[in-house]
């Protein structure tokens, strides 16, 4: 109760008070989430998993509507998606190209005037659809914490340093394979007010896009063996095991680089591609 | 689009940190302000309670006024001159977003022209995809999505004329919830 009155006192303090708050202490959150405990969380987590392990049919995405996750509650829909059969511009993406992004910007240990502090890794995999053809020359981005757990984002108020060498950000096409590859530092975890003492475990979050409008999508992407998985409630959202692991890149030491970086490989598989290709779309 | 089909990555929220990361110098304007056919789409993004999102991304995908799907880049830097439409706004402390845009046109047989957009947030933990149709179109009566959904909400997939701009609000939750698109395989 505390904490919502303090929140909304915020709000009519200042909306901007508001939203520098934001993700630490979500206006939107139930009286109780800032006091809610670690134990708490993850026994609500632990509760709609056990519930899930009877179900038959397995979930791929997240659940929208998971109140573990605090900020959830106000802001998934409750009334049934709307089942549609995608007409004319959402048959099409957008294209993007060397006049959008220039190579050196899926280097992110060479966009200021020094070496960011860290692990130096490489990241890469490949982009495809649902039927594993590769999403070719598209746009991947993505954003990250520093080594820290510190985000360059003014809401980020972790008392953890900023690195001036590092911005956190990058951009890259795919291959005509539908291959990409980013040159990164090992983000760290860093803490959130969703309840006491809550952690994210470490990652890169990703924004892709498909052939189709229908394929957007943005994700985030885990390191394997995070001891925090189990008490994330976002990564939790996932409820099926196996397709929680899909966000979890693999350590490959064919991508490690002898004294230069440790090397990730992460796939990514996008929603099926509705429409029929037309011969010598995809070499585009 | 027969064969197997591989399991696909599960999403994830924005979260709140992409502000320094998606949003880019004239991500929301996909023609200028000069244009002769220049609007302005914009509108609030608000949860469960009415109160304004102010970590919502948007981002619209869009036929020109002649119903042509653009296939030219050059969206994250563009040029003044090239209709590549597509466009992305964060909404602001209030909520609200907005475009700079032009209204499309029919993509095919005299259909309803529409906006696809879709939709990030903290807290939403995958996207959401929606249409923004024009008002007062002629082949909306027979529009094989709006016909679909209940009639007492139809009017959330629709932009509302005011002044020279177009105004579609979107409600994440409840009563006034706008109606949110799955596409088969999602």
């Amino acid at each position: 109760m505390k904490a919502y009155r303090r929140a909304r006192l915020r709000e009519s303090a200042s909306v901007a008070d508001v939203t520098d708050a934001a993700d630490r202490e979500p206006v939107e959150a139930s009286a109780d989430s800032a006091t809610a405990t670690q134990e708490d969380i993850t026994q609500e987590i632990e509760a709609i998993s056990a519930n899930y392990a009877a179900a038959t049919r397995p979930e791929t995405m997240p659940r929208l509507d998971y109140p573990p996750y605090r900020s959830s509650i106000l802001r998934h829909p409750t009334k049934d998606l709307h089942h549609a059969d995608p007409e004319t511009i959402e048959l099409y993406a957008p294209v993007f190209g060397l006049r959008d992004v220039d190579p050196l910007e899926s280097d992110l240990t060479i966009q200021r005037h020094g070496d960011p502090i860290g692990e130096r890794i490489v990241v890469t995999g490949r982009v495809v659809d649902g039927a594993g053809r590769p999403v070719a020359n598209q746009l991947v981005e993505i954003w990250q914490a520093n080594s820290a757990g510190r985000y360059i984002h003014k809401r980020d108020q972790h008392p953890a340093p900023l690195d001036p060498h590092f911005s956190g950000t990058g951009r890259c096409l795919t291959d005509d394979q539908g291959n990409y590859r980013f040159t990164t530092i090992k983000p760290g975890p860093y803490p959130w007010k969703n309840h006491h003492n809550a952690w994210r475990p470490a990652h890169i979050h990703f924004s892709l896009f498909g052939t189709d409008f229908t394929q957007r999508m943005i994700t985030q992407m885990y390191f394997p063996g995070d001891p925090l998985f189990p008490l994330d409630p976002i990564y939790q959202a996932i409820v099926d095991p196996e397709a929680r692991e899909r966000l979890v890149a693999a350590y490959d030491h064919d991508v490690t680089t002898h004294e230069w970086s440790t090397g990730y490989r992460w796939d990514i598989v996008l929603t099926g591609s509705q429409r029929t290709w037309m011969e010598g779309e995809d070499d585009r | 689009m027969t064969g197997a089909r591989l399991p696909p990555t599960p999403g994830q929220t924005v979260g709140p940190f992409y502000g320094y990361a998606l949003p880019f110098d004239g991500d929301s304007e996909l023609v200028s302000t000069q244009h002769p056919k220049a609007v302005r789409l914009h509108g609030t993004v608000r949860d469960g309670r009415g109160s304004p999102v102010p970590d919502a991304l948007l981002e619209i995908w869009q036929p020109d006024a002649d119903g042509m799907i653009s296939r030219e880049p050059g969206s994250l830097r563009r040029d003044g001159y090239t209709f590549t439409g597509w466009g992305r706004a964060a909404t602001d402390d209030t909520g609200h977003y907005s475009f700079t845009t032009i209204e499309p046109g029919s993509s095919g047989n005299g259909t309803a022209p529409f906006f696809a957009m879709t939709v990030f947030a903290r807290g939403l933990l995958n996207r959401l995809f929606t249409r923004i149709y024009l008002p007062g179109h002629a082949a909306l009566a027979s529009d094989v999505l709006l016909t679909a959904v209940p009639a007492d909400r139809r009017d959330t997939l629709m932009a509302r004329r005011e002044g020279d701009g177009l105004v579609f609000d979107l409600t994440l939750q409840g009563e006034r919830e706008t109606v949110f698109l799955a596409y088969p395989g999602n």
